[in-house]
């Protein structure tokens, strides 16, 4: 995973609510077995709507999605994480986000940033003619009109996505940790601890 | 020693902390893990690029359903049929290969066992009380039917928990749906469940695990449970469950993978500590009276957008927050609706009866008793019944349901995710509309420009008879 302190740019206006996973990347792209190649299927349907942000010139290749409230609800796809690093977003901001969304985007490094709606239609304003600026150190977005929205970040995915670390290889260091519940299961739910095909 | 009232997610959660962060950030042991044929390659193509094995692959069970034809498997002579879809095909052979690889039991497309893996994994057993499940597939919230706690995961997530048989998890808040009272006829799990999304709305359960409780979920069977917790996600809960009581312990008792002997009294005595006890306290509550939930259906595109069969569609400014007037206006223009409308004459072209969230024994059964000596409309062009699995199948056509259902015109289909998301053959065409018991009615779901009116299987059946949307009771007194 790549470390990511840093996010500046042009941000695609979007501001629609409740965008849906499969806005995001409709079910017929997720027939792959790779990571790659899925921004061709983002936001199929509303590129497809005339005037639409995803095809305005201004915005080719903004690293910063702004979107109204819940966005990425709906199904677990990763593939809409995948969707959105493939057309080069690594940040996107929004009132608020799906927990499995926001899951799925910070471990593949997108920064989520969750503001309140006057800040989410400021930024909208801005982003139309200016970049936004995002600084993950210290939790700000700011603008050259002096702007300045904190934010709120869980810790442990803030040092994870700062230096870029990744989560199963963290995980399996406390194999240890993992046995020893694993034998603690085993004496006193033993019928949680295995199934007709464990070998035991 | 004394503990505080603890609700039963508390329990479950407590149960499977293997380690916790200083952030509160907890490391959770996951019990048992699902995996299908759409969210998994990347996966295993992770593990294996990193020198990484599956770490308990008997707690791992694997089973194709999203890609999947609904069509005959085999030809007359028992040679099992290519699938045309090229991508499809590779997803699934991804599968057929990664999981045995990896030493992990892998149901196929042409065994009795197959089906959606959500239907799946309470059949077999392999879906316990009290335990932590994980698929990726955000409708894994369905296994909390059993008294689960489950959930969907992206695939780095699927990938860590082959890898390490945990995931990294905060706690979530939690909510409590009670519905008390008398359901009234033809209303079912999914009415229930439909009208509670209305109540809390799309992003109502975000950051929750959502306990449905009260007597109308006691009273229900397994079999709704897991109907109801399905569509947890719908409502934004991550999770939903009802707590396991005699009626779970029955369902489970002597399936395959449900613990036997001294494992099964063991077993019985912890599920019963595990109801919330009295005293424990939810950070959100919504009750909600069952003489209120009529027959219920979407007309929007957002499962949220319900209404009473009884009802009109509405109109934009029937709604009170901006952002949402614009929602309703860009769908009702989807939906080709025109506020005002009655709903019961709005008019069907397709019904898909099936998907994780409505076809198992019991849903077959419904439609069956709507379709019985009746026929599909002339203006229904397509028409299918799709079974969770092969065993539920199997128990249809022992009942003879299936012969009720093909004489009634409608298609009787082999088990698979089908017309719930368009991925594999079964679609509805742009700009028609499906009377349909799965659990989106998002744009484009069920194909491109697809229209989408979620309800219960009864209710379909009753669209496919009429030929627009109906108040089943209208057909079955």
């Amino acid at each position: 995973m790549e470390p990511i302190a840093h996010v500046a740019g042009r941000a695609i206006p979007f501001g629609r609510k409740n965008v849906d996973t499969d806005v995001i990347i409709p079910a017929h792209w997720l027939k792959t077995i790779t990571r790659e190649g899925l921004g061709k299927g983002a936001f199929e349907a509303v590129k497809k709507e005339p005037g639409n942000v995803f095809a305005d010139p201004e915005y080719a290749g903004a690293p910063i999605l702004i979107a109204g409230d819940n966005f990425g609800c709906g199904s677990s796809r990763e593939h809409a994480a995948w969707a959105l690093l493939d057309m080069g977003i690594t940040c996107v901001i929004a009132p608020s986000f799906s927990d499995i969304f926001s899951g799925n985007a910070f471990k593949n490094g997108i920064l989520t940033v969750a503001l309140p709606q006057q800040a989410i239609d400021r930024l909208l304003e801005v982003a139309k003619t200016d970049p936004v600026d995002i600084d993950l150190e210290t939790q700000t977005v700011t603008t050259r009109f002096q702007d300045r929205f904190a934010f709120e970040i869980d810790p442990f995915r803030k040092h994870c996505l700062l230096n870029g670390l990744d989560e199963v290889g963290l995980t399996m260091a406390q194999g240890e940790t993992i046995s020893a519940h694993e034998a603690k299961t085993r004496a006193e739910l033993p019928f949680l601890a295995r199934t007709p095909a464990s070998v035991d | 020693m004394t503990t505080k009232p603890r609700t039963l997610y508390q329990k479950i959660w407590d149960a499977h902390v293997v380690d916790q962060r200083d952030d509160g950030t907890c490391l959770v042991y996951i019990d048992r893990h699902l995996v299908h044929e759409v969210t998994s390659p990347q996966a295993f193509e992770g593990l294996r690029a990193a020198g990484r094995t599956v770490r308990r692959p008997d707690l791992t069970l694997a089973v194709p359903d999203h890609n999947l034809p609904t069509t005959a498997r085999k030809d007359a002579q028992g040679h099992v049929l290519p699938i045309a879809d090229l991508e499809s095909a590779t997803q699934l052979a991804a599968l057929r290969t990664n999981a045995p690889e990896f030493g992990i039991r892998y149901i196929d497309a042409t065994d009795r066992e197959q089906g959606i893996v959500h239907v799946v994994g309470p059949e077999q057993g392999f879906s316990l009380p009290g335990a932590t499940i994980v698929c990726g597939d955000s409708h894994t919230a369905c296994h909390g039917g059993v008294g689960a706690l489950a959930f969907g995961i992206g695939t780095t997530e699927v990938e860590h928990v082959l890898a390490t048989q945990t995931l990294l998890l905060k706690q979530s808040r939690t909510m409590e749906v009670r519905v008390e009272g008398k359901l009234g006829a033809g209303v079912t799990p999914k009415d229930v469940i439909l009208h509670v999304i209305g109540v809390i709305g799309t992003a109502g359960g975000t950051g929750h695990v959502i306990e449905y409780r009260g007597n109308v979920f006691r009273e229900m069977s397994v079999e709704g449970r897991l109907t109801v917790c399905n569509m947890s996600i719908e409502g934004g809960a991550r999770a939903g469950l009802v707590a396991p009581d005699e009626t779970t312990f029955a369902y489970l008792q002597g399936r395959p993978y449900a613990p036997a002997g001294a494992d099964w009294d063991k077993a019985v005595a912890w599920w019963k500590s595990l109801a919330t006890d009295e005293g424990a306290t939810f950070d959100k509550s919504v009750a909600i009276r069952a003489e209120d939930i009529q027959p219920t259906v979407t007309w929007g595109t957002s499962p949220e957008d319900v209404s009473a069969i009884g009802g009109l569609v509405p109109a934009p400014e029937d709604f009170a927050d901006a952002s949402k007037r614009d929602a309703v206006k860009v769908s009702l223009e989807y939906m080709g609706l025109a506020p005002g409308t009655r709903l019961t004459e709005v008019e069907v072209q397709n019904v898909f009866i099936g998907s994780c969230t409505n076809s198992r024994i019991e849903d077959i059964r419904a439609a069956a008793q709507v379709l019985k000596g009746r026929h599909k409309a002339a203006g229904v062009k397509w028409a299918i019944v799709v079974p969770g699995s092969g065993l539920v199948k199997a128990q249809a056509e022992a009942e003879g349901l299936d012969k009720v259902i093909i004489e009634a015109g409608l298609e009787w289909r082999e088990p698979g995710c089908s017309a719930c998301l368009a991925m594999n053959p079964d679609k509805v065409p742009p700009g028609e509309r499906c009377a349909s018991t799965s659990n989106r009615n998002f744009t484009g779901r069920q194909g491109p420009g697809s229209r989408t009116h979620l309800m219960s299987p009864a209710m379909a059946a009753a669209a496919a008879v009429t030929g627009r949307l109906t108040d089943v009771r209208e057909l079955v007194g």
